[in-house]
């Protein structure tokens, strides 16, 4: 009996059992948001799945993906984190700015790693003090700074003159680019004009008849859910010209235009990874999950924009476990060793093509000052009779020398006010 | 004309036309709540469900189709078919009111004579109970609603308008729709209320319904009838809504925009919520066109509608058509 328990102590002793590798992912399946959560939520869990069910997970070990319903709702967004950081979570993708404010704290303390990809604190950018907070590709105000840039490159580089109006989303998420929209108005010599919307943005007639009196030359919104699709059926009602009109990436889904119908043709939004199913992944990916009937969901969303965005935030999670597994030399990683996968993250043309994704974000890299990545998108513009999006520019580089002081501003700010020092090396 | 009182009477105008939007929504709590004393917390759910519905009978889907592939492992989406608007909307308005039955075979029936907080707390059981059915039935994914509406600039008042002061007035093609649809709702029902049996056995019921149910009327075939009638005005909203912005489970929310025109104008009369929603929309563009926007950043068209709605109630509690409250001691 004695050399039983033994033998057994030592099998476990020597062979640590794999537990698996668990991504939470505070989906929201149901609620008036629901048409932009299914599809992040079914990307970020089909990548998960092809990786299992293809490679036999990451470095040998299986991965989990936990998903947990918030309805888009902060409170329940932080009971989901409560109720699954204790199962081994290796990275939250909180998927709501709310929620992230929620849980900044809240990671720093258990040592959880957080990714808020184009959405969150802005200023998380800067890892120095946001040890533990990642927004990489891209941020709201290299979102705000790239099309301002698009519109310079449409214009010869000069906005003097011109009128640019931002339609906002009234809350902390909506009013993210203003700052740096004012910083970019003076700059560049162009008049910005602000107009709130108020949740959820059924109703926006006044914004719109503020709109066709001024004639502001280009519109750019900041905007989510129904807010989208009203304002872009409104836009098509006073016939602003469409091409003109350039949502964030938070608005700029099928679900934002579809409604619309042939008025929303020519639309624009930025675009912080490519679009469609034309990248050999997805070959394995109806091998593997969807014809395999493994797929989340209905299985129907694959290639639309916030399905290829849950799938690409996987894809980065999964790159960073891996970076993890070949910092530490370990498979089976803990929270703080996906930190530091993250913060030494490499994302290259050679890397994407090697996972069947050319082109499918930009290239770049993450360090303890950065976290924000390139900064870098694209434009992207709606063909309604073909029903599909069109990627129209290359990867445009935000300006660094208007945000970066903005990030050093707001962060050493938070800093003080938190009693954090910044660390680096 | 100077501009600024141009662009005040475009802004009135379309908010006119707005709070026609509001009132549609609002004939839904009016009718239940003029009858059986229920606020139907779920009207906004009802006015999604009914859109949800017409959008999925319109194009052939399959009711449950996720539930059935789950559990059978098939793939059905759909049946191939598609229904023309007209159609889909009459087989709508039966599905409506089998809603209304089984509202009130399964749950009204049983809370007879209940306090209102009761009844009000039972209705909002049943509006999330309406939105997962609604989300299971028929998914929840933006759909587009397309009845033959016409959207988009009027032309004609755009030109008139143009000619006679130099500046093109904007007013929605869908929002003269809405508003001519509304008319004639309202025409129907005051109609329906005075020259039918039913209708006078509704306003009986409305009136008093222990002395109603003492001449025979049957209470469970008005309160049918009144829930069936509000599941029309619920899929009407739906219609106008849903066009406007695709239909989604946002829809829902524009519930949030009758309770300051029922406070207005009055939790049982039908005519109040029209005047109600007529007086919210001019006022709350009024306000954002003129002090809102340019002083205080915008956005005030949510919060200045249920001040507005305040400021009527403490003169007259009973909203501006409500039956005047009295009490005998």
């Amino acid at each position: 009996m004695k050399l039983g328990t033994l033998t057994i102590a030592a099998i476990c002793a020597a062979a640590p059992a794999m537990a698996d590798l668990v991504y939470p992912s505070l989906s929201y399946r149901t609620g008036p948001y629901a048409a932009g959560g299914i599809p992040f939520a079914d990307g970020y869990a089909d990548y998960f799945t092809l990786l299992n069910e293809r490679d036999g997970g990451i470095g040998g070990v299986m991965t989990r993906v936990l998903e947990c319903e918030t309805g888009y709702n902060t409170e329940k967004g932080v009971e989901c984190y409560e109720s699954t950081k204790g199962e081994g979570a290796l990275v939250y993708q909180p998927l709501s700015t709310g929620i992230t404010y929620q849980l900044i704290p809240k990671t720093a303390a258990d040592g959880i790693p957080l990714h808020t990809m184009g959405y969150g604190r802005t200023s998380a950018a800067n890892g120095s003090i946001f040890n533990n907070v990642f927004n990489y590709p891209a941020n709201y105000w290299d979102g705000a700074s790239i099309a301002v840039n698009h519109l310079l490159e449409e214009n010869g580089g000069d906005l003097s003159g011109k009128t640019i109006a931002l339609v906002y989303h009234n809350s902390a998420y909506g009013k993210e680019p203003i700052r740096t929209l004012e910083e970019l108005s003076e700059k560049h010599g162009f008049d910005l004009s602000l107009l709130a919307v108020d949740h959820p943005g059924q109703e926006q007639k006044s914004q719109w008849l503020q709109i066709r009196r001024e004639r502001p030359d280009y519109v750019v919104m900041w905007g989510w859910g129904v807010m989208n699709q009203v304002a872009i059926q409104e836009a098509a009602n006073i016939r602003f010209p469409m091409e003109n009109f350039i949502g964030n990436w938070w608005a700029g889904s099928e679900n934002d235009v579809l409604p619309v119908g042939e008025a929303a043709n020519g639309y624009k939004s930025l675009a912080m990874h490519n679009v469609g199913t034309d990248f050999p992944i997805y070959a394995d990916l109806n091998q593997y999950v969807i014809d395999a009937g493994k797929a989340a969901g209905n299985g129907d969303q694959v290639g639309t924009v916030l399905y290829n965005r849950g799938f690409y935030a996987a894809m980065l999670a999964a790159e960073a476990t891996k970076k993890a597994q070949e910092i530490h030399g370990v498979a089976d990683i803990t929270p703080a060793m996906m930190r530091d996968g993250m913060e030494a993250l490499v994302v290259d043309e050679a890397l994407m093509e090697s996972l069947g994704m050319p082109n499918f974000g930009p290239a770049f890299s993450v360090s303890c000052e950065n976290h924000g990545g390139s900064g870098q998108a694209k434009v992207q513009q709606w063909d309604a009779a073909a029903g599909e999006w069109n990627i129209i520019t290359d990867w445009i580089d935000s300006d660094r020398a208007v945000i970066d002081p903005l990030i050093a501003e707001d962060s050493g700010a938070y800093a003080a006010e938190n009693n954090i020092t910044p660390v680096c090396g | 004309m100077p501009d600024q009182l141009l662009f005040a009477i475009e802004v009135s105008l379309n908010g006119l036309m707005a709070g026609v939007m509001y009132a549609l929504v609002a004939l839904g709590f009016v009718l239940i709540f003029k009858a059986s004393g229920i606020f139907n917390y779920a009207q906004g759910v009802m006015a999604l469900f009914a859109a949800m519905t017409l959008v999925g009978i319109q194009n052939g889907q399959v009711p449950f189709a996720h539930l059935i592939n789950a559990t059978f492992g098939t793939k059905i989406h759909h049946f191939g078919w598609e229904v023309p608007a007209l159609a889909a909307i009459l087989l709508t308005v039966v599905i409506m009111a089998a809603f209304a039955w089984a509202v009130n075979r399964y749950i009204f029936r049983h809370l007879v004579n209940q306090e209102p907080i009761i009844l009000f707390m039972a209705t909002i059981g049943l509006a999330y109970f309406l939105e997962g059915v609604a989300d299971l039935m028929w998914g929840s994914e933006i759909k587009k609603l397309d009845v033959g509406l016409p959207q988009g600039i009027n032309d004609w008042i755009d030109t008139t308008t143009f000619d006679a002061f130099g500046y093109g007035f904007f007013i929605d093609n869908l929002d003269i729709v809405a508003t001519i649809i509304a008319a004639l709702l309202v025409l129907g029902l005051v109609a329906f209320s005075q020259y039918t049996k039913e209708g006078r056995a509704l306003r009986a019921v409305a009136d008093d319904h222990q002395a109603a149910l003492s001449v025979g009327i049957s209470l469970n075939f008005i309160w049918v009838l009144v829930w069936s009638i509000a599941g029309f005005v619920a899929l009407v909203a739906g219609i106008m809504w849903g066009t406007k912005s695709g239909v989604q489970f946002s829809l829902s929310l524009i519930a949030l925009k009758a309770l300051p025109v029922l406070m207005l104008g009055g939790f049982t009369s039908i005519p109040g919520a029209i005047v109600g929603g007529l007086i919210i929309g001019v006022g709350e563009k009024l306000f954002e066109f003129a002090i809102g926007a340019p002083y205080l950043g915008g956005a005030t068209e949510n919060w200045f509608a249920y001040v507005l709605a305040l400021i009527f109630l403490v003169f007259r509690p009973q909203g501006l058509f409500g039956e005047k409250i009295i009490e005998r001691v």
